[in-house]
């Protein structure tokens, strides 16, 4: 490998040097149709799943076709996109904030032919590359993290449990036969780079052994006063150690004080809590940002821990699938999954999706605690 | 021939989904067939050992991946995370794997020929493998080396006439719904304040000088697509004062089963004939709808703006016209103190780009100041606001108090009242107090 210059001198690293620019302006790269229309939409319709139609005041029409993507792509997959959208888009599309990307026109036509066309395009080893859908009442692509392909603190896989997931509620992506939009998040570890805490269903990361100390290294490559700020709980504090007749300054850990955050491993690198064991996903539900009907809601931890079973998750996509099946049956239309489950009440959520309630669902953590239990005597049997 | 042996993966190529495994394999075919001729800068095989990598991860339930190293461009504090492998002996092509954030147009429209010179950009410096997008809204790209960073930000800035994203404690990359490009629900330009922010405060996003992160994010309606009000410590949702706009020869063609409710979104399933009065009267949160004589009425001054009647029936009914934003300050996710929605600071602001955005940017400005003098290291501002009040968010932003900002008044008389406020202030004299109360 010969090294390339860009024309960059680090001799001279401001000599030439653009800063600040932020990104392009985004009309750079709005389609004709869409800047001629910018403010001046009229309505808009699902016409078929994954197929939007937009009406603007001028009488002018837009489909958009709906395509879901792993996030996780290559070169060669945005290449394959762009072919997409120069044979039919005149070289324009857009991500959507869900990791789906969609490809606009301006017929009825020309959209059902791209939507077979997105739907004939596969992998070699079968699955779908581009599939059409998630649009209305029903799963769209779900929003996560790295996990294991690219972080330093994750509990599990990210693009393995989508995978997983997504592949066993395909039907609801293509179609839209639920009560509500379910949207469900994933989250490799509790720091929710994903933001998975106000998701229909939302699947997270955890785990359950605290820190190992490395005594011998901790103070080279740690600041000891910032891993003990680090602990929510206070159970890190100052230490020493005497190992093979050298004194090391390093910190001790009140393990039953730990609620495995992970907080202090992000601080401070010789405090790893990964473990094959230990780790594993929680799952959560009931959470929404929209503020229709309902106001925005937190999601609930209803599964507190199950194990990373690769490559499937096979336990985690049997309770989502529990759950979702609960709720289609039984949730009004207009419904979301969290509202559902207020109006029933979740001692008969957990009945009806067949899921043990345990202590570790009863939050103890500060004062938002105390406004989860229940402090009236209507419930039900 | 693959170089590593990854049976578990292998099992996630199977299934409807896009399989990530299946394109990673791809990536490393093309790398090594190698057709453009490219001198890749990076290994050309670290497709190959991030799918080695993985595939240890799945089998012994570990990451693999070491804290990330200082590493970044001249004079800017974000925008590279270093990554480094913990087997960079069995990986050595992903020994070295640091993450570069590229910040994304606002509503993440674009050519196909930016995406393009950004891919022949990431082939030869880079893994060639993406994230399209991360979750705070940047174009990912994963994976390269140190040596390259420098001409990456060169040939970035140079070629492709954009920025690096934010990391750290900065101004995060902020994000925006798609606003006024193609939804009429938009009742602010979401794109236009999401780039004209980002534009006057790049100094906040490439030179971390905050107490921690800090997210903005735009919704243009309560809708709330891009979860604004979840993730953001300074979220703008659209909203409106005045009336709903109602065609109501149109109410009536949902009523007479012409248009389908709700957009088409329940088509997958026969939920029955459209029934006005359950699925829109009686499902307003302020039940300020009704249904007579064929027509509908909304007691405008009572509706919360929720977004249900008008997402059911899109062609009959139309946001207000005054529109604006209001802004929620301090969400987050758990860590550390428990997740944290956003909380309405801003009921009501104009979103005039006449004026630059003026009334926008003196509400952050004093949020700002307020935080970065009272925040502690690595607090949120929405940990900020809860150990120091809510009203004392308040007077920093210059923001009037007003009863919107509460779900209803506290529940405790522990009222932290200011000398001035009491009549003749705080100072007494206790020998005054004896003369009227005996020791």
């Amino acid at each position: 490998m010969a090294f390339i210059s860009s024309g960059y001198n680090p001799e001279k690293p401001m000599e030439n040097r653009i800063t600040d620019i932020g990104p392009q302006h985004f009309t750079e790269f709005l389609q004709p149709v869409i800047k001629k229309n910018f403010g001046k939409w009229l309505y808009h319709e699902i016409i078929e799943p994954g197929v939007l139609l937009h009406v603007a005041e001028s009488g002018d029409e837009v489909y958009t076709v709906r395509a879901g993507t792993a996030r996780l792509m290559s070169v060669t997959m945005i290449r394959e996109i762009c072919e997409v959208a120069d044979k039919f888009c005149d070289g324009y599309l857009r991500f959507t904030t869900r990791n789906n990307v969609e490809f606009m026109v301006e017929t009825k036509e020309e959209a059902l032919n791209l939507k077979k066309y997105l739907n004939e395009q596969k992998f070699e080893q079968g699955s779908y590359k581009l599939p059409v859908g998630g649009t209305g009442a029903g799963v769209s692509n779900i929003v996560h993290t790295q996990g294991w392909v690219h972080c330093h603190t994750p509990a599990t896989d990210a693009s393995g449990t989508v995978k997983a997931t997504m592949d066993a509620v395909f039907d609801h992506f293509t179609d839209m036969k639920l009560p509500a939009p379910v949207r469900i998040a994933m989250a490799c570890c509790l720091n929710m780079c994903g933001a998975v805490h106000c998701s229909d269903i939302a699947i997270l990361g955890v785990h359950r052994k605290p820190p190992m100390i490395d005594h011998q290294y901790l103070d080279n490559l740690c600041e000891i006063p910032l891993a003990v700020a680090s602990c929510p709980t206070g159970a890190i504090r100052p230490s020493k150690v005497e190992i093979e007749g050298t004194q090391y300054k390093t910190v001790a850990i009140k393990e039953e004080r730990c609620m495995f955050c992970g907080n202090c491993y992000t601080m401070c690198p010789s405090l790893p809590l990964s473990d094959s064991q230990g780790d594993g996903v929680a799952i959560m539900v009931g959470g929404k940002i929209s503020n229709r009907i309902t106001k925005p809601a937190f999601s609930k931890v209803v599964v507190p821990f199950l194990p990373n079973n690769t490559p499937r998750w096979p336990e985690m996509t049997e309770v989502i699938e529990k759950i979702l099946t609960a709720y289609s049956e039984g949730a009004n239309k207009y419904e979301r999954l969290g509202d559902w489950a207020n109006r029933i009440g979740w001692e008969r959520f957990f009945e009806v999706c067949d899921l043990e309630f345990s202590e570790h669902l009863i939050d103890d953590f500060r004062d938002p605690a105390y406004y989860t239990w229940r402090q009236t005597t209507q419930f039900k049997w | 021939m693959a170089k590593h042996k990854t049976p578990l993966l292998d099992q996630l190529e199977s299934g409807p989904w896009p399989s990530f495994v299946s394109d990673i394999k791809q990536e490393a075919e093309a790398r090594s067939k190698n057709e453009k001729g490219l001198d890749y800068q990076i290994p050309v095989d670290c497709p190959e050992d991030l799918l080695g990598v993985l595939e240890l991860s799945f089998t012994d339930g570990e990451t693999h991946w070491k804290h990330g190293g200082i590493v970044g461009v001249f004079g800017y504090g974000g925008g590279v995370i270093g990554r480094y492998c913990d087997q960079p002996e069995m990986f050595p092509g992903v020994a070295h794997f640091h993450t570069v954030r590229v910040a994304q147009p606002a509503g993440k429209f674009y050519t196909t020929k930016f995406l393009r010179d950004l891919c022949d950009l990431w082939d030869l410096r880079g893994s060639g493998l993406t994230n399209m997008h991360g979750s705070t809204g940047d174009i990912v790209l994963l994976g390269t080396q140190t040596p390259q960073l420098e001409e990456i930000f060169f040939e970035l800035t140079h070629n492709l006439n954009n920025d690096l994203g934010g990391s750290g404690s900065n101004l995060r990359t902020p994000a925006a719904c798609m606003g006024m490009s193609r939804c009429e629900y938009a009742c602010y330009d979401s794109q236009e304040l999401c780039y004209n922010l980002t534009m006057e405060y790049q100094d906040e996003l490439h030179r971390p000088a905050f107490p921690y992160k800090f997210k903005f994010k735009f919704d243009a309606c309560p809708n709330g697509c891009v979860a604004a009000m979840a993730r953001s410590d300074m979220a703008f949702v659209g909203t409106w004062k005045g009336d709903i706009r109602i065609d109501q020869e149109a109410v009536a063609a949902y009523v007479g089963g012409e248009f389908a409710p709700n957009a088409g979104a329940h088509a997958g399933r026969d939920w029955g004939k459209f029934d006005i009065e359950k699925e829109v009267v009686g499902l307003c949160p302020s039940q300020c709808i009704s249904y007579a004589d064929g027509k509908l009425a909304i007691n405008n001054k009572e509706c919360v703006r929720c977004m249900h009647c008008i997402n059911t029936m899109p062609r009959a009914l139309r946001i207000g016209e005054e529109t604006g934003t209001s802004i929620l300050c301090g969400a987050k996710a758990p860590i550390l103190d428990g997740p944290q929605m956003g909380s309405l600071l801003v009921p009501f602001v104009e979103v005039n780009k006449d004026d630059d955005y003026q009334a926008v940017k003196d509400i952050v400005e004093g949020v700002w100041d307020w935080w970065m003098e009272e925040g502690k290291n690595r607090e949120r501002l929405g940990e900020t606001m809860k150990r120091l009040g809510f009203a004392a968010l308040a007077e920093a932003a210059g923001v009037p108090v007003d009863v919107r900002m509460v779900q209803e008044p506290r529940h405790n008389p522990y009222i932290f009242w200011k000398a001035e406020e009491v009549e003749g202030g705080w100072d007494r004299d206790i020998n005054e107090y004896r003369e009227r109360h005996l020791r």
